[in-house]
């Protein structure tokens, strides 16, 4: 089907530009006057401009003419070739999208076997293997260090993905899960129910529980706030629930910070980390599964090596 | 065939040959796009941007953002892998202007929409550093204002001139959809819906 909205248009242009190439060279022909004779004066053009300068009619120089008419020649050439005229595809059918559809397959062509040899492997002997892992290593540097940093360690509010705590879970599967699905995690805010006060009594708790400095009083008084509103999913000793996403509370690892400040602004306002899958990542590239499955092993390998 | 000195003799007639033959280009190459459904027919489920999309857009050009990022993944593999699916010309109907830009310091940014969480542009914008420390992008603190858009309404209307279909009931809804709101909540707004209607494979 013709992309144009009426057949009008391909004509249009299939006729404006022949004509435009046959016209020019019509014209330039009509202009072109024969060679020189040898010791042949040149007409001397009737008109005198600024009282004493005068022109001579040169003919067209050969080699000029002939490159004017060499462009014209490769200019037909090129629409016969190629797509130009309105709907006619050009003998070659050349198309920009085919072109890209045949380097993508390609480059399939070129991988397909060495990410064919990875698939059969499992996650953790894909992880120990150099190749992969160089392979992994480029990946990670294209889709996801952006967030988690080009040495995976993180940044405030981005896990860091080398310290062997993890959100979710680290085993093989749950990583794929992750990076497939990508993450919502949901902390509501919790400034409204509990009160400047009793926040501040929750955040000292939370501070006990991985043993760091705090106010004994307070956190006494913030416990049972804390199994009141958030055991749930913390669970009552805090050892958090990786099915949802809910941090372990008495490591020592803090995605936004664990001072008592920081505490008390992620209570009051909440968190909503979010990771996007991966349709955002790898997008609609090649051998998609294989790189998933080759950065899942670069993922899961960085935590193994400590 | 008229000779060379009547065209050089006569100036009114050698400016109509002259634009006659400048033209010829744009006549082939540049009015039949507009009759192109390709070109003309927005890709399925692209919508024009909201009210604080639209100030949102505004910010990414008054910023000069365009001067560094362009939104424009060609057909080539090695674009393709890095951004998504190479961009199609249906996706570009409500930008007006278009921002392809030319010039790529930082990334592509066509894909950009969902690639990244909100808070992750907070903390970007604010200063790149602090999640890339790679980075050469400015920092833009002082987007974190309140967002300042008293000709919304006129742009609107403006735009449902060329087409885009702005309903009385949103253009009267804009101020109140961008109170509150600030510079970086509009610029992160429009960032997050740049080319999340790609082409599905």
């Amino acid at each position: 089907m013709s992309d144009f909205t009426s057949g009008f248009w391909p004509i249009y242009i299939s006729v404006l530009t022949l004509v435009s190439i046959i016209g020019t060279w019509v014209f330039l022909k009509s202009q072109t006057t024969r060679k020189l004779a040898p010791g042949e004066k040149p007409e001397l053009i009737k008109h005198t401009w600024d009282g004493d300068l005068q022109d001579l009619n040169n003919p067209l120089p050969r080699w000029w003419l002939g490159l004017f008419y060499g462009t014209m020649v490769f200019a037909l050439g090129y629409l016969v070739l190629w797509p130009g005229l309105g709907n006619y595809a050009g003998v070659l059918g050349w198309t920009s999208k085919g072109e890209y559809e045949a380097e993508v397959k390609a480059a399939e062509a070129r991988f397909q076997p060495i990410y064919a040899g990875f698939m059969q492997q499992d996650i953790a002997t894909v992880a120990a293997d150099p190749d992969a892992h160089a392979i992994g290593r480029n990946l990670f540097l294209t889709y996801c260090s952006q967030c988690h940093g080009s040495d995976a360690a993180g940044a405030t509010g981005f896990p860091n993905l080398t310290d062997g705590d993890w959100l979710y879970g680290g085993d093989p599967d749950t990583i794929k899960a992750t990076l497939t699905g990508g993450r919502m995690g949901m902390m509501p805010a919790m400034g409204a129910a509990l009160g400047v006060q009793g926040t501040k009594e929750v955040a000292n708790y939370v501070l006990s529980l991985s043993g760091r400095q705090h106010d004994a009083a307070l956190a006494a008084a913030g416990r049972t706030k804390f199994e009141e509103n958030c055991a749930a999913c913390h669970m009552p000793e805090g050892t958090g629930m990786q099915a949802i996403g809910a941090p372990n509370l008495t490591d020592k690892v803090w995605l936004y910070g664990g001072s008592e400040a920081a505490i008390i602004e992620t209570i009051t306002k909440g968190r909503n980390g979010v990771m996007p899958g991966v349709d955002q990542t790898l997008g609609t590239t090649s051998n998609k599964e294989a790189k998933l499955h080759l950065l899942t092993a670069y993922v899961y390998g960085l935590s193994q090596k400590q | 065939m008229i000779s060379h000195e009547t065209i050089e003799k006569n100036l009114g007639l050698l400016i109509v040959l002259t634009i006659l033959i400048v033209s010829v280009g744009g006549l082939v190459q540049i009015v039949p796009l507009f009759f192109q459904t390709s070109t003309t027919t927005a890709v399925a489920g692209l919508k024009p941007y909201t009210a604080l999309q639209l100030s949102g857009r505004d910010i990414y050009i008054r910023e000069g953002c365009v001067g560094c990022h362009s939104q424009m993944i060609r057909p080539f593999r090695a674009e393709t892998e890095r951004y998504g699916h190479y961009s199609v010309a249906g996706e570009f109907v409500y930008d007006r202007p278009f921002l392809w830009g030319s010039k790529r310091t930082g990334p592509d940014l066509h894909r950009v929409g969902g690639r990244y969480s909100d808070t992750w542009h907070v903390a970007h914008l604010l200063n790149p550093r602090d999640v890339v420390p790679e980075s050469n992008m400015p920092a833009y603190p002082w987007l974190d204002r309140p967002l300042k858009d008293a000709a919304i309404q006129k742009k609107m209307r403006t735009l449902n001139i060329v087409g885009h279909g702005y309903s009385e009931e949103e253009i009267a809804n804009a101020p109140a959809e961008l109170a509150d709101k600030t510079e970086m909540d509009a610029v992160i707004a429009y960032l997050q819906v740049l080319g999340i209607h790609a082409p599905k494979n």
